[in-house]
Protein backbone atom coordinates (compact mmCIF):
# COMPACT_ATOMS: atom_id res chain seq x y z
CA UNK A 1 0.00 0.00 0.00
CA UNK A 2 1.17 3.47 -0.78
CA UNK A 3 1.45 6.12 1.93
CA UNK A 4 2.14 8.99 -0.44
CA UNK A 5 0.09 10.90 -2.96
CA UNK A 6 1.09 13.42 -5.60
CA UNK A 7 -1.61 16.00 -6.20
CA UNK A 8 -1.25 18.14 -9.33
CA UNK A 9 -3.07 21.46 -9.12
CA UNK A 10 -3.46 24.75 -10.89
CA UNK A 11 -1.01 26.28 -8.43
CA UNK A 12 1.53 23.63 -7.62
CA UNK A 13 2.34 20.00 -6.91
CA UNK A 14 1.33 18.91 -3.42
CA UNK A 15 2.60 15.83 -1.63
CA UNK A 16 0.06 14.28 0.72
CA UNK A 17 1.36 11.61 3.07
CA UNK A 18 -0.09 9.27 5.65
CA UNK A 19 0.95 10.22 9.16
CA UNK A 20 0.22 8.53 12.48
CA UNK A 21 -3.29 9.94 12.78
CA UNK A 22 -4.21 11.34 9.40
CA UNK A 23 -3.17 12.22 5.89
CA UNK A 24 -1.41 15.60 5.65
CA UNK A 25 0.14 17.87 3.08
CA UNK A 26 3.86 17.37 3.62
CA UNK A 27 5.44 19.20 0.69
CA UNK A 28 4.66 21.69 -2.07
CA UNK A 29 6.69 21.94 -5.24
CA UNK A 30 6.29 24.43 -8.09
CA UNK A 31 4.08 26.61 -5.90
CA UNK A 32 2.17 29.05 -8.08
CA UNK A 33 2.71 27.06 -11.27
CA UNK A 34 0.16 25.08 -13.22
CA UNK A 35 0.95 21.38 -12.81
CA UNK A 36 -1.17 19.35 -15.21
CA UNK A 37 -0.10 15.84 -14.23
CA UNK A 38 2.58 13.97 -12.29
CA UNK A 39 3.93 10.44 -12.25
CA UNK A 40 6.03 8.30 -9.97
CA UNK A 41 7.86 5.60 -11.89
CA UNK A 42 7.72 2.68 -9.49
CA UNK A 43 10.53 0.91 -11.35
CA UNK A 44 13.16 3.42 -10.31
CA UNK A 45 11.41 5.89 -7.99
CA UNK A 46 11.81 8.88 -10.31
CA UNK A 47 9.05 11.45 -10.27
CA UNK A 48 7.86 13.47 -13.22
CA UNK A 49 5.80 16.64 -13.27
CA UNK A 50 4.31 18.38 -16.28
CA UNK A 51 4.02 22.16 -16.01
CA UNK A 52 2.11 24.54 -18.19
CA UNK A 53 3.70 27.94 -18.00
CA UNK A 54 1.16 29.45 -20.35
CA UNK A 55 3.07 32.10 -22.22
CA UNK A 56 6.28 30.17 -21.93
CA UNK A 57 4.90 26.79 -22.90
CA UNK A 58 4.76 23.29 -21.49
CA UNK A 59 7.72 21.92 -19.55
CA UNK A 60 8.63 18.64 -17.90
CA UNK A 61 10.59 18.21 -14.71
CA UNK A 62 12.03 15.08 -13.11
CA UNK A 63 13.10 14.38 -9.56
CA UNK A 64 15.38 11.53 -8.65
CA UNK A 65 15.76 12.47 -5.02
CA UNK A 66 18.11 15.41 -5.42
CA UNK A 67 15.53 17.99 -6.35
CA UNK A 68 13.73 18.71 -9.57
CA UNK A 69 15.44 19.31 -12.88
CA UNK A 70 13.92 20.41 -16.16
CA UNK A 71 14.12 17.70 -18.80
CA UNK A 72 13.15 17.54 -22.43
CA UNK A 73 9.54 18.12 -23.32
CA UNK A 74 7.88 16.27 -26.19
CA UNK A 75 8.09 18.39 -29.34
CA UNK A 76 6.11 18.00 -32.53
CA UNK A 77 8.00 17.50 -35.80
CA UNK A 78 8.32 20.35 -38.28
CA UNK A 79 5.12 20.78 -40.21
CA UNK A 80 5.75 20.16 -43.93
CA UNK A 81 6.21 23.37 -45.90
CA UNK A 82 2.87 24.70 -47.05
CA UNK A 83 0.88 22.05 -45.21
CA UNK A 84 -2.15 23.30 -43.34
CA UNK A 85 -4.32 21.33 -40.96
CA UNK A 86 -7.59 22.55 -39.49
CA UNK A 87 -9.93 21.29 -36.86
CA UNK A 88 -13.63 20.73 -37.46
CA UNK A 89 -14.32 24.41 -36.82
CA UNK A 90 -11.81 25.44 -39.42
CA UNK A 91 -9.20 26.66 -37.00
CA UNK A 92 -5.58 25.84 -37.83
CA UNK A 93 -4.00 23.16 -35.66
CA UNK A 94 -0.52 24.14 -34.60
CA UNK A 95 1.86 21.19 -34.37
CA UNK A 96 3.10 22.14 -30.95
CA UNK A 97 2.70 20.61 -27.51
CA UNK A 98 -0.16 22.46 -25.88
CA UNK A 99 -0.61 20.28 -22.82
CA UNK A 100 0.86 17.12 -21.33
CA UNK A 101 -2.28 15.15 -20.52
CA UNK A 102 -0.94 11.67 -19.81
CA UNK A 103 2.26 10.29 -18.34
CA UNK A 104 2.72 6.56 -17.90
CA UNK A 105 5.67 4.31 -17.19
CA UNK A 106 6.50 1.57 -19.67
CA UNK A 107 6.55 -2.08 -18.74
CA UNK A 108 8.70 -3.73 -16.10
CA UNK A 109 10.99 -5.07 -18.84
CA UNK A 110 11.51 -1.56 -20.28
CA UNK A 111 13.40 0.46 -17.67
CA UNK A 112 13.46 4.13 -18.57
CA UNK A 113 10.56 3.97 -20.99
CA UNK A 114 7.94 6.67 -20.40
CA UNK A 115 4.85 7.30 -22.51
CA UNK A 116 3.39 10.78 -22.86
CA UNK A 117 0.05 11.84 -24.30
CA UNK A 118 -0.46 15.44 -25.34
CA UNK A 119 -2.77 17.99 -26.87
CA UNK A 120 -3.23 18.36 -29.84
CA UNK A 121 -3.05 14.57 -30.11
CA UNK A 122 0.59 13.54 -30.30
CA UNK A 123 1.77 10.42 -28.50
CA UNK A 124 5.41 10.36 -27.44
CA UNK A 125 7.78 7.78 -26.01
CA UNK A 126 11.04 8.29 -24.18
CA UNK A 127 13.55 5.47 -23.82
CA UNK A 128 15.78 7.40 -21.45
CA UNK A 129 13.63 8.73 -18.63
CA UNK A 130 12.62 11.85 -20.46
CA UNK A 131 16.02 13.00 -21.67
CA UNK A 132 14.60 12.88 -25.18
CA UNK A 133 11.27 12.00 -26.78
CA UNK A 134 10.20 10.39 -30.02
CA UNK A 135 6.82 11.09 -31.49
CA UNK A 136 4.89 7.98 -32.46
CA UNK A 137 4.53 8.98 -36.10
CA UNK A 138 2.53 5.90 -37.01
CA UNK A 139 -0.32 7.29 -34.94
CA UNK A 140 0.11 10.96 -35.76
CA UNK A 141 0.32 10.16 -39.48
CA UNK A 142 -2.62 7.76 -39.39
CA UNK A 143 -5.20 9.16 -41.81
CA UNK A 144 -7.98 8.73 -39.28
CA UNK A 145 -6.14 10.83 -36.72
CA UNK A 146 -7.42 13.91 -38.51
CA UNK A 147 -10.92 12.90 -37.48
CA UNK A 148 -10.04 13.46 -33.84
CA UNK A 149 -11.70 16.51 -32.37
CA UNK A 150 -11.58 18.69 -29.36
CA UNK A 151 -13.84 17.59 -26.56
CA UNK A 152 -13.54 19.28 -23.21
CA UNK A 153 -10.54 21.13 -24.56
CA UNK A 154 -10.41 22.97 -27.85
CA UNK A 155 -7.94 20.48 -29.23
CA UNK A 156 -8.01 16.69 -29.27
CA UNK A 157 -5.81 15.03 -26.68
CA UNK A 158 -4.56 11.68 -25.42
CA UNK A 159 -5.45 11.31 -21.76
CA UNK A 160 -5.26 7.57 -21.02
CA UNK A 161 -2.34 5.23 -21.73
CA UNK A 162 -2.53 1.60 -20.59
CA UNK A 163 0.48 -0.69 -20.99
CA UNK A 164 -0.26 -4.42 -20.88
CA UNK A 165 1.50 -5.73 -17.74
CA UNK A 166 2.11 -9.05 -19.51
CA UNK A 167 3.52 -7.63 -22.74
CA UNK A 168 4.88 -4.10 -22.87
CA UNK A 169 4.48 -3.85 -26.62
CA UNK A 170 0.71 -3.92 -26.25
CA UNK A 171 -0.59 -0.45 -25.43
CA UNK A 172 -4.02 1.12 -25.44
CA UNK A 173 -4.63 4.84 -25.56
CA UNK A 174 -7.82 6.85 -25.34
CA UNK A 175 -8.52 10.17 -27.01
CA UNK A 176 -11.00 12.93 -26.28
CA UNK A 177 -12.45 12.78 -28.81
CA UNK A 178 -11.15 9.99 -30.98
CA UNK A 179 -11.98 6.70 -29.30
CA UNK A 180 -9.62 3.95 -28.17
CA UNK A 181 -6.53 2.92 -30.12
CA UNK A 182 -4.43 -0.19 -29.69
CA UNK A 183 -0.95 -1.28 -30.72
CA UNK A 184 0.54 -4.72 -30.24
CA UNK A 185 3.91 -3.92 -31.72
CA UNK A 186 5.13 -1.17 -29.42
CA UNK A 187 3.56 1.61 -31.46
CA UNK A 188 4.59 0.63 -34.99
CA UNK A 189 0.98 0.16 -36.03
CA UNK A 190 -2.40 1.05 -34.56
CA UNK A 191 -5.97 -0.06 -34.80
CA UNK A 192 -9.15 1.55 -33.61
CA UNK A 193 -11.15 -0.28 -30.96
CA UNK A 194 -14.31 0.37 -29.02
CA UNK A 195 -17.24 -1.10 -30.88
CA UNK A 196 -20.39 -0.71 -28.86
CA UNK A 197 -19.67 2.67 -27.37
CA UNK A 198 -22.35 5.19 -28.12
CA UNK A 199 -22.40 8.97 -28.42
CA UNK A 200 -26.04 9.83 -28.10
CA UNK A 201 -25.38 13.49 -28.73
CA UNK A 202 -23.57 12.97 -32.06
CA UNK A 203 -25.20 13.04 -35.49
CA UNK A 204 -26.85 9.70 -36.28
CA UNK A 205 -24.12 8.62 -38.68
CA UNK A 206 -21.51 9.03 -35.96
CA UNK A 207 -23.40 7.82 -32.93
CA UNK A 208 -21.80 4.40 -32.97
CA UNK A 209 -18.63 5.23 -34.91
CA UNK A 210 -15.72 4.21 -32.65
CA UNK A 211 -13.68 7.24 -33.68
CA UNK A 212 -16.43 9.65 -32.66
CA UNK A 213 -16.46 8.45 -29.06
CA UNK A 214 -15.56 10.91 -26.33
CA UNK A 215 -13.83 8.63 -23.87
CA UNK A 216 -13.21 10.61 -20.70
CA UNK A 217 -11.08 7.95 -19.04
CA UNK A 218 -10.00 4.37 -19.80
CA UNK A 219 -9.14 1.99 -16.96
CA UNK A 220 -7.83 -1.57 -17.24
CA UNK A 221 -7.63 -4.31 -14.63
CA UNK A 222 -3.99 -5.29 -14.22
CA UNK A 223 -4.67 -8.90 -13.29
CA UNK A 224 -7.42 -9.40 -15.85
CA UNK A 225 -6.47 -7.17 -18.74
CA UNK A 226 -9.44 -8.20 -20.83
CA UNK A 227 -11.57 -6.10 -18.49
CA UNK A 228 -11.68 -2.41 -19.32
CA UNK A 229 -13.89 0.30 -17.93
CA UNK A 230 -14.67 3.55 -19.68
CA UNK A 231 -16.13 6.71 -18.26
CA UNK A 232 -17.49 8.25 -21.42
CA UNK A 233 -19.17 11.54 -22.10
CA UNK A 234 -22.27 9.50 -22.73
CA UNK A 235 -22.03 7.26 -19.68
CA UNK A 236 -20.30 4.13 -18.40
CA UNK A 237 -19.11 1.31 -20.65
CA UNK A 238 -17.44 -2.01 -19.81
CA UNK A 239 -15.44 -4.39 -22.00
CA UNK A 240 -14.52 -8.03 -21.46
CA UNK A 241 -12.28 -8.38 -24.50
CA UNK A 242 -9.58 -5.76 -24.14
CA UNK A 243 -11.68 -2.97 -25.55
CA UNK A 244 -12.67 -4.63 -28.79
CA UNK A 245 -16.29 -4.16 -27.81
CA UNK A 246 -18.13 -2.49 -24.97
CA UNK A 247 -21.46 -2.78 -23.23
CA UNK A 248 -23.20 0.30 -21.91
CA UNK A 249 -24.16 0.40 -18.25
CA UNK A 250 -27.36 2.34 -17.71
CA UNK A 251 -29.65 3.20 -14.87
CA UNK A 252 -26.94 4.08 -12.39
CA UNK A 253 -27.94 6.57 -9.72
CA UNK A 254 -27.31 9.41 -9.28
CA UNK A 255 -25.76 9.65 -12.76
CA UNK A 256 -23.58 7.85 -15.28
CA UNK A 257 -21.91 11.10 -16.32
CA UNK A 258 -18.47 11.90 -14.98
CA UNK A 259 -14.83 12.01 -15.90
CA UNK A 260 -12.88 9.54 -13.77
CA UNK A 261 -12.89 5.77 -13.35
CA UNK A 262 -10.54 3.38 -11.56
CA UNK A 263 -10.68 -0.41 -11.47
CA UNK A 264 -9.42 -2.75 -8.79
CA UNK A 265 -6.03 -4.23 -9.76
CA UNK A 266 -7.14 -7.83 -9.10
CA UNK A 267 -10.94 -7.72 -9.13
CA UNK A 268 -12.07 -6.79 -12.64
CA UNK A 269 -15.71 -6.41 -11.62
CA UNK A 270 -14.91 -3.74 -9.03
CA UNK A 271 -14.71 -0.14 -10.22
CA UNK A 272 -15.29 3.35 -8.86
CA UNK A 273 -16.72 6.52 -10.41
CA UNK A 274 -17.50 10.08 -9.30
CA UNK A 275 -20.82 11.04 -10.88
CA UNK A 276 -21.97 14.48 -11.92
CA UNK A 277 -25.18 15.76 -13.42
CA UNK A 278 -24.75 15.30 -17.13
CA UNK A 279 -23.51 17.12 -19.02
CA UNK A 280 -24.26 20.73 -19.43
CA UNK A 281 -24.21 21.36 -15.68
CA UNK A 282 -21.45 19.14 -14.32
CA UNK A 283 -22.05 19.39 -10.61
CA UNK A 284 -22.93 16.72 -8.07
CA UNK A 285 -26.65 16.03 -8.03
CA UNK A 286 -28.44 17.99 -5.31
CA UNK A 287 -25.10 19.29 -4.11
CA UNK A 288 -24.22 15.87 -2.69
CA UNK A 289 -20.72 14.64 -3.46
CA UNK A 290 -20.71 10.86 -3.84
CA UNK A 291 -18.58 8.04 -5.22
CA UNK A 292 -20.24 5.09 -6.92
CA UNK A 293 -18.82 1.59 -6.73
CA UNK A 294 -19.74 -1.61 -8.47
CA UNK A 295 -18.49 -5.00 -7.33
CA UNK A 296 -20.28 -7.08 -9.90
CA UNK A 297 -19.22 -5.76 -13.26
CA UNK A 298 -21.82 -3.03 -13.38
CA UNK A 299 -24.94 -5.02 -12.52
CA UNK A 300 -25.44 -2.84 -9.47
CA UNK A 301 -23.78 0.14 -7.84
CA UNK A 302 -23.38 1.35 -4.29
CA UNK A 303 -23.51 5.09 -3.59
CA UNK A 304 -20.73 5.92 -1.12
CA UNK A 305 -21.25 9.03 0.97
CA UNK A 306 -19.67 8.54 4.40
CA UNK A 307 -17.29 11.42 5.04
CA UNK A 308 -18.22 13.28 1.85
CA UNK A 309 -20.14 16.57 1.93
CA UNK A 310 -23.85 16.04 1.37
CA UNK A 311 -24.98 19.63 1.15
CA UNK A 312 -24.00 22.41 -1.24
CA UNK A 313 -20.99 20.56 -2.59
CA UNK A 314 -20.12 21.56 -6.14
CA UNK A 315 -16.93 19.60 -6.54
CA UNK A 316 -16.08 18.35 -10.00
CA UNK A 317 -13.52 15.56 -10.19
CA UNK A 318 -11.49 15.52 -13.37
CA UNK A 319 -10.44 12.39 -15.22
CA UNK A 320 -7.03 12.03 -13.59
CA UNK A 321 -8.13 13.20 -10.18
CA UNK A 322 -9.39 9.86 -8.81
CA UNK A 323 -6.69 7.38 -7.84
CA UNK A 324 -6.53 3.85 -6.46
CA UNK A 325 -3.41 2.40 -4.92
CA UNK A 326 -1.78 -0.81 -6.11
CA UNK A 327 -3.23 -2.71 -3.19
CA UNK A 328 -6.74 -1.88 -4.23
CA UNK A 329 -7.70 -0.63 -0.76
CA UNK A 330 -6.90 3.07 -0.74
CA UNK A 331 -8.55 5.67 -2.90
CA UNK A 332 -8.08 9.40 -3.13
CA UNK A 333 -9.62 12.18 -5.15
CA UNK A 334 -9.41 15.93 -5.50
CA UNK A 335 -11.83 18.42 -6.96
CA UNK A 336 -11.99 21.58 -8.96
CA UNK A 337 -13.00 23.47 -5.84
CA UNK A 338 -9.98 22.31 -3.88
CA UNK A 339 -11.41 19.46 -1.86
CA UNK A 340 -9.29 16.40 -1.26
CA UNK A 341 -10.42 13.11 0.28
CA UNK A 342 -8.77 9.79 1.08
CA UNK A 343 -10.35 6.41 1.82
CA UNK A 344 -8.56 3.43 3.31
CA UNK A 345 -11.47 1.03 2.97
CA UNK A 346 -12.26 0.97 -0.73
CA UNK A 347 -14.50 4.00 -0.44
CA UNK A 348 -16.72 2.85 2.41
CA UNK A 349 -15.62 5.95 4.32
CA UNK A 350 -13.68 9.05 3.42
CA UNK A 351 -11.55 11.55 5.32
CA UNK A 352 -11.21 15.12 4.10
CA UNK A 353 -7.55 16.12 4.02
CA UNK A 354 -8.31 19.71 2.99
CA UNK A 355 -10.87 21.68 1.11
CA UNK A 356 -8.66 24.64 0.27
CA UNK A 357 -6.35 23.31 -2.41
CA UNK A 358 -6.11 25.02 -5.77
CA UNK A 359 -8.18 23.31 -8.47
CA UNK A 360 -7.01 19.69 -8.61
CA UNK A 361 -6.10 18.24 -11.99
CA UNK A 362 -4.54 14.90 -11.13
CA UNK A 363 -4.03 12.58 -8.17
CA UNK A 364 -1.45 9.79 -8.18
CA UNK A 365 -0.30 7.30 -5.54
CA UNK A 366 3.46 7.65 -5.46
CA UNK B 1 25.63 44.38 -32.46
CA UNK B 2 21.96 44.41 -31.58
CA UNK B 3 20.94 44.42 -27.95
CA UNK B 4 18.41 41.78 -26.78
CA UNK B 5 16.41 42.23 -23.61
CA UNK B 6 14.16 39.52 -22.19
CA UNK B 7 11.08 40.03 -20.05
CA UNK B 8 11.72 39.86 -16.31
CA UNK B 9 8.93 37.28 -16.05
CA UNK B 10 10.96 34.69 -17.89
CA UNK B 11 13.85 35.03 -15.46
CA UNK B 12 11.99 33.01 -12.83
CA UNK B 13 12.24 29.99 -15.11
CA UNK B 14 15.50 30.58 -16.87
CA UNK B 15 18.15 33.23 -16.40
CA UNK B 16 18.44 35.28 -19.57
CA UNK B 17 20.58 38.36 -19.01
CA UNK B 18 20.64 41.15 -21.54
CA UNK B 19 22.72 40.03 -24.49
CA UNK B 20 24.27 41.34 -27.67
CA UNK B 21 24.19 39.51 -30.94
CA UNK B 22 24.85 40.02 -34.61
CA UNK B 23 22.28 39.38 -37.26
CA UNK B 24 20.05 40.94 -39.85
CA UNK B 25 16.72 39.53 -38.65
CA UNK B 26 14.96 38.79 -35.41
CA UNK B 27 15.54 35.10 -36.14
CA UNK B 28 19.28 35.66 -36.48
CA UNK B 29 19.71 37.40 -33.16
CA UNK B 30 17.46 34.98 -31.29
CA UNK B 31 19.37 32.01 -32.67
CA UNK B 32 22.57 33.62 -31.48
CA UNK B 33 21.16 33.89 -27.97
CA UNK B 34 19.83 30.33 -28.05
CA UNK B 35 23.28 29.08 -29.03
CA UNK B 36 24.45 30.23 -25.60
CA UNK B 37 21.19 29.36 -23.80
CA UNK B 38 19.69 26.35 -25.59
CA UNK B 39 17.03 25.80 -22.93
CA UNK B 40 15.60 29.25 -23.64
CA UNK B 41 14.38 28.29 -27.10
CA UNK B 42 11.31 26.42 -25.86
CA UNK B 43 10.30 29.32 -23.63
CA UNK B 44 10.17 31.78 -26.51
CA UNK B 45 9.40 29.65 -29.58
CA UNK B 46 6.91 26.85 -30.13
CA UNK B 47 7.61 23.44 -31.67
CA UNK B 48 7.50 24.93 -35.17
CA UNK B 49 10.04 27.61 -34.20
CA UNK B 50 7.39 30.32 -34.43
CA UNK B 51 6.94 32.87 -31.68
CA UNK B 52 4.78 31.48 -28.89
CA UNK B 53 1.18 32.61 -29.02
CA UNK B 54 1.34 34.86 -25.99
CA UNK B 55 4.81 36.20 -26.60
CA UNK B 56 5.66 39.30 -28.54
CA UNK B 57 8.81 41.01 -29.75
CA UNK B 58 9.54 44.68 -30.29
CA UNK B 59 12.40 45.95 -32.44
CA UNK B 60 13.23 49.55 -31.63
CA UNK B 61 9.77 50.06 -30.24
CA UNK B 62 7.91 48.50 -33.15
CA UNK B 63 6.08 45.23 -32.75
CA UNK B 64 7.27 42.64 -35.24
CA UNK B 65 5.03 41.55 -38.11
CA UNK B 66 6.34 38.12 -38.94
CA UNK B 67 5.69 35.95 -35.90
CA UNK B 68 6.26 32.75 -37.85
CA UNK B 69 9.53 33.23 -39.68
CA UNK B 70 10.81 36.14 -37.60
CA UNK B 71 12.13 37.92 -40.66
CA UNK B 72 11.70 41.47 -39.33
CA UNK B 73 14.90 43.42 -39.88
CA UNK B 74 17.37 44.18 -37.11
CA UNK B 75 20.25 46.65 -37.40
CA UNK B 76 23.53 46.84 -35.57
CA UNK B 77 22.09 49.52 -33.29
CA UNK B 78 18.72 47.88 -32.70
CA UNK B 79 17.27 46.93 -29.37
CA UNK B 80 15.12 43.80 -29.40
CA UNK B 81 12.66 43.33 -26.53
CA UNK B 82 11.15 39.88 -25.92
CA UNK B 83 7.95 40.24 -23.91
CA UNK B 84 4.91 38.26 -22.92
CA UNK B 85 1.28 39.24 -22.69
CA UNK B 86 0.03 40.04 -19.20
CA UNK B 87 -2.90 37.69 -19.31
CA UNK B 88 -3.79 34.62 -17.35
CA UNK B 89 -4.47 33.95 -13.70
Amino acid sequence: MSDTLLVSTRKGLFTVARKAKQWEITAVDFLGDNVTIALTDRRDGARYAALDHGHFGVKLHRSTGNGWEEIAVPAYPPKPEGYEEHDMWGRPINWSTTRVWALEAGGADEPGVIWCGTLPGGLFRSNNRGQSWDMIRSLWDHPKRKQWMGGGADLPGIHSIRVDPRNSKRVWIAVSTGGIWFTEDGGASWSLRGEGMRAEYAPPEQTHDPIAQDVHCLAQCRAATQRMWVQHHNGIFVSSNEGESFTEITGVEPSTFGFAVVVHPREPDTAWFVPEIKDEKRIPREGKLVVTRTRNGGKSFEVLTKGLPQSHAYDVVYRHALALDEGGERLAFGSTTGGFWVSEDQGDSWACVTHTLPPVYAVHFA
Amino acid sequence: MAKIVFTPNIQRHIALPQAEASGRTVRDVLEAVFADHPQARGYVLDDQSALRKHMTIFVDGQIIHDRTRLTDAVSESSTVYVFQALSGG
